[in-house]
């Protein structure tokens, strides 16, 4: 069908992992949504590394998924070696994990984008933004060509394309990624708009030709088998599983690289972006840590019948020549080819503390951002705030006076969207399971429980999920209670060949599951309808088992975590006003500016005393306003 | 799910030897535990008080008489409904009451400030209480970076900061586990080190709060015991000391047969005396029984007074507990000269009809507690730890002990660091908070982390 409409309810500005689960997410809210982004056929592309989910970032894979998302069930489409992390550990630190098929993920993406209702996308390139006179609310978009289009509500997801600038050694080439053109202008337009622009930077490894790689030389890794499925909808993978190689770099190469130190863009000091401490480029690791031997080398395969290889671990700014020089160092490697040398990318992001939780801008109204932009790295992170961005934008189009945010106690991407808005990023922010307090409570399998109420409450979740989450709630209610109906003394456990201490206290058995040394199958010997369950209640109950202890406790924290939260800070506050406040900290506060004091606190280096002015000033203030009314 | 608003009790006053110890209780429940310790249904009349005896729920045994005075919210302090205990003063009355409020369901000891903080919230408190709100502020919102930091001069801040420190260095390596271990080759080393840190660390809380209860002994009083054949006016002197009755005292030996504790101001300093039975060998079981405590209580004690009667030949028994700090009297010296034996000790003489003997005796002691209060204060030794004298940093540091211990047993990584993060908190309530990203700084600084 030809669209030649040019008003929509909201417009998607980047067809990245952000964009499309923004534009996503706002159509099944049943928002006319509008997909622009330079091309077409790039929708979906995974820029960097061909992976998905992971420890943190899968359980925001999971809970994109508990709101309808799309990520979740694209990568069950395109995955090709399946891992669940930290096995071992817990199973509150699970995660999820998925190497991708470049291609099968691009479509599967395309496919959803494709067939979703209430959502056109078009390649077109956007330029500039139209406010209204004010200039405080956003009411449509330009695009390059001089196409104009209007919605209430824009979200602007253009990653790392802000003024983007690839470095490798000497070479400074303008891109938002390799052989794709940046958005200047739409930079300019953001900093015409007076967001508070930072600089930061990632960088990327060369990619080789997976035909010139020696594998019989290297580690293999094997896939889960069965594989675990991201998706609560898909019970298995039909994709078929492949190995990933593992290698080392080693003295020799940690030589070449420290020789050749000046001619990195990084050390050079062409670079002037922060680039994040966790994914270090491997010219930072020789130096920062030159006492170890070697450093590990994933080899990632792009595709099944892709042979490009991705090796994670050695991004790098170094000229090609001196990137080939160090691969033929490295086991497996000798005659490695390179396909697309290594780089870094430096891009513009908007301090994301001039954004509300809804991840609308403070400064105007119904322009949201999300993604890298925000200063995120990751496309999990991009993802989870296209989705919230999208489902905000979708309620504030409809002129529902309501928002939809997350908080730390409820989900990782509450945790993600409450560190940005409060404390910004000073480097490119990326989601670990220790940034979590409520950890134990926030679990990859349980974000289905967690989350999708709220979406079915909004009105996000489709009906094929709702039915799927409603058998689940039966079935687990059902066997909650089964699990609690009975209890058993310790003599009478002794006839079972179960022994507890004898304090003549009787135990059922979400009691019993608790204890390591007691099995499941030996309690299914008591409860015979333990084996009816499906297992992925039966996880579920023996997960719920092992943590009761502390989830009553984390409780207990939640409960006083909100109380703070649900001190409200007004919008309109001049922390000038306050009084007693330095200027420093006044700095800090009109940077971040706090929805709640419990927000406030957490803003680093606000004191004590700060807090006690401002929560003084906020209830005096509110005091005078009753009066002023009851007068 | 929804989260409880727990009724908190707190002692409001110091505990220790005070006329009157009071209680506040405030919550919902607040009623609900006064029912159940008068062990009947009560229809509470606001600001009413009335005597009543509490009854133990656990033991059914009275915990004391006193005068209750309740508060029906939002007319109350905290602005919920407070129960207020007006109880008899000292360490049992009060072990007892909040071991009964333990029980208590939805109950929990209050957080510092959590009072104030209630009050606060609930609008009852004048915002011009700077201090009090700011510490409310910080005792119970994640920061928890104010510290009280006048309890926390001094080598005690210095330990618990140093166990948190440590606590942290740990929690940073099972963090690392956790987010990257699964990709990037950390070394194993720094795994094994983390079990036997948490022991260690766990080992030290131990031995602090196993201290014998030195320090609270500094706070409740310094332990004096009076020991002495029988008869030879040891009750006498307490009494003296006490100027009231409080032990028995007749001619016929071996009337008292158990402790008597008199609590004392030496020049304030706070002592126990101890009157205890007078050691002899008997075949009286009770007696016997009360001979042993004695020795017990004495050889427990930080100051022994060991009492010689001048007109009768020491007694080997006594004689045989002396130690160089003890000090030694020769009671009746009105009567008759000090045993040659006794007046070659520097025996002090005693005479109760004599005052300025008790006087004598008193400042001895005074400037005895003096130097013994100031030698515990300022022990530098290096393996000394400083000294619990606060009933919070004990109830905190064992709270977070109870968490190591948990951790040491944990079944999987991450449960292991949730109580190492716990302590962590739990220390961090004296000394201040560990945030999410000092720790993620912490992990950077030390790993080489990046796939």
């Amino acid at each position: 069908m030809f669209e030649t409409r040019d008003k929509f309810d909201v417009i998607v500005i980047g067809g990245g992992h952000a964009g499309c689960e923004a534009a996503a997410a706002a159509a099944r809210m049943g928002a006319d949504t509008l997909l622009l982004t330079h091309k077409l056929e790039t929708i979906g592309v995974m820029s960097c590394n061909p992976a998905i989910g992971g420890l943190g970032k899968g359980h925001l894979v999971r809970e994109i998924d508990a709101l309808d998302g799309i990520m979740a069930r694209a990568i069950d489409q395109a995955g090709i070696q399946f891992r669940m992390l930290n096995k071992s550990k817990g199973p509150a630190v699970r995660g999820p994990r998925a190497q991708a098929d470049r291609k099968l993920y691009r479509e599967a993406i395309q496919r959803f984008i494709a067939e979703q209702d209430n959502l056109i996308a078009k390649g077109e390139p956007v330029g500039d933004v139209i406010l209204n006179e004010a200039g405080d609310k956003i009411e449509g978009v330009i695009t390059e060509a001089g196409d104009r289009y209007y919605a209430p509500c824009v979200i602007l997801t253009t990653g790392t394309f802000l003024r983007g600038m690839i470095h490798r050694g000497e070479e400074r080439i303008p891109a938002g990624r390799v052989g794709e053109e940046p958005s200047v202008k739409l930079g300019e337009t953001i900093e015409r708009l007076g967001f508070p622009l930072g600089r930061l930077k990632t960088g990327t490894p060369p990619r080789l030709d997976g035909k010139t790689i020696n594998w019989d030389a290297l580690e293999a890794q094997e896939a889960d088998n069965p594989p675990i499925p991201f998706s609560f909808l898909n019970e298995r993978i039909d994709v078929p599983q492949i190995q990933c190689h593992i290698t080392y770099t080693n003295e020799k190469t940690h030589q070449i690289i420290e020789d050749n130190l000046k001619k990195s863009s990084m050390y050079a000091g062409h670079i002037k972006g922060v680039g994040p401490r966790y994914c270090p480029s491997i010219e930072d690791k020789v130096v920062r840590f030159s006492d170890k031997p070697r450093h590990q080398i994933f080899l990632e395969p792009e595709g099944l019948d892709d042979d490009t290889v991705y090796p994670n671990g050695i991004s790098n700014s170094l000229p090609v020549e001196v990137q080939e020089a160090f691969l033929k160092t490295i086991a497996g490697l000798e005659n490695a080819k390179i396909l697309v040398p290594g780089y870094a990318i430096e891009y513009d992001y908007v301090d994301p503390r001039a954004l509300y939780k809804t991840l609308e801008t403070k400064k105007v109204a119904g322009f949201y951002l999300a993604g890298q932009i925000n200063g995120t790295t990751g496309y999990e992170e991009a993802a989870a705030q296209g989705l919230m961005a999208g489902l905000n934008a979708a309620i504030k189009a409809s002129g529902r006076d309501q928002d939809f945010i997350l908080d730390r106690s409820q989900a990782y991407i509450g945790v993600m969207i409450d560190d940005l808005t409060t404390r910004g990023a000073s480097e490119p922010y990326r989601m670990f399971t220790s940034r979590a307090e409520y950890r134990l409570m926030l679990r990859a399998d349980n974000a289905d429980q967690r989350l999708t109420p709220f979406g079915l409450d909004i009105g996000c979740i489709g009906s094929q999920r709702a039915k799927a989450f409603e058998e689940k709630q039966a079935l687990l209610f059902k066997a909650r209670e089964q699990a609690t109906a009975e209890a058993l003394s310790p003599n009478e456990l002794e006839n079972y060949n179960i022994y507890v201490n004898q304090d003549g206290v009787r135990r059922n058995s979400m009691d019993l599951l608790r204890y390591p040394n007691i099995t499941f199958d030996q309690l299914a010997g008591i409860w015979p309808f333990m084996r009816e369950w499906r297992a992925d209640i039966r996880d579920q109950i023996e997960i719920d088992a092992l943590y009761a202890g502390y989830l009553e406790r984390q409780q207990a924290d939640i409960h006083a975590f909100k109380k703070d939260e649900n001190l409200v800070l007004p919008a309109d506050i001049d922390y000038r006003a306050v009084g007693s406040l330095s200027n420093e900290i006044v700095e800090k506060l009109e940077r971040a500016k706090p929805e709640t004091i419990g927000a406030a606190s957490r803003i680093q280096g606000i004191t004590p005393p700060a807090l006690l002015s401002l929560l003084r000033f906020v209830k005096a203030n509110k005091h005078d306003n009753a009066k002023k009314k009851a007068s | 799910m929804t989260a409880k608003n727990e009724t908190i009790y707190a002692p409001a006053t110091l505990i220790g030897p005070a006329g009157l110890s009071v209680f506040r209780v405030s919550g919902p429940k607040a009623f609900e535990s006064l029912s159940l310790l008068l062990g009947r249904e009560l229809e509470v009349k606001p600001r009413t008080s009335f005597v009543a005896k509490l009854i133990h729920p656990d033991t059914r045994l009275v915990i004391d008489e006193g005068l209750i005075l309740p508060f029906k919210g939002p007319h109350s302090f905290t602005g919920e409904d407070v129960v207020e205990y007006h109880l008899h003063g000292g360490h049992a009355v009060a072990q007892s009451f909040l071991s009964a409020m333990a029980h208590m369901f939805d109950h929990r000891l209050a957080e510092p400030g959590e009072f104030t903080k209630r009050a606060f919230e609930h609008g009852r408190l004048d915002l011009t209480q700077a201090e009090a709100v700011a510490d409310l502020i910080h005792a119970e919102t994640e920061a928890q970076r104010l510290l009280a930091l006048d309890q926390l001069e001094g080598r005690l801040g210095a330990l618990y900061q140093n166990w948190a420190e440590r606590l942290k260095k740990a929690l940073a390596y099972l963090e690392a586990d956790i987010d990257f271990g699964d990709d990037e080759e950390l070394s194993d080393d720094l795994m094994a080190t983390v079990t036997p840190l948490i022991k260690e660390i766990a080992g030290s809380m131990e031995t602090h709060l196993n201290d014998d209860s030195r320090g609270e002994r500094l706070r409740d009083g310094l332990k004096v015991a009076i020991i002495g054949a029988p008869n030879a006016g040891k009750s006498s002197l307490v009494n003296a000391l006490a100027k009231r009755d409080v032990a028995i005292v007749t001619d016929i030996e071996g009337t008292t047969r158990d402790v008597v504790e008199v609590h004392l101001n030496l020049g304030g300093y706070p002592a126990i005396i101890a009157d205890t039975a007078g050691l002899r060998e008997t075949d009286d079981i009770v007696e016997g029984e009360g001979i042993k405590r004695a020795r017990a209580w004495a050889e427990d004690a930080d100051l022994k007074i060991a009492l010689f009667d001048s007109r009768n030949k020491p007694d080997e028994t006594t004689l045989a507990m002396i130690d160089a700090g003890t000090i030694i009297l020769s009671s009746h010296s009105d009567e008759a000269t000090p045993h040659a034996m006794i007046a070659e000790k520097e025996a002090m003489p005693l005479s109760l009809k004599k005052a300025e003997t008790v006087q004598a005796l008193v400042d001895l002691l005074k400037r005895t507690a003096q130097n013994i209060f100031m030698k515990n204060v300022s022990r530098e030794t290096k393996d000394d730890m400083p000294l619990i004298t606060r009933a919070r940093h004990r109830a905190f540091v064992t709270t977070a002990l109870e968490h190591l211990k948990r951790a040491e047993n944990a079944p999987s990584q991450d449960m292991m660091a949730e109580d190492v993060r716990l302590a962590m908190r739990t220390l961090g309530k004296i000394t201040g908070h560990v945030d999410v990203e000092d720790l993620l700084d912490l992990i950077f600084d030390d790993f080489c982390i990046g796939k």
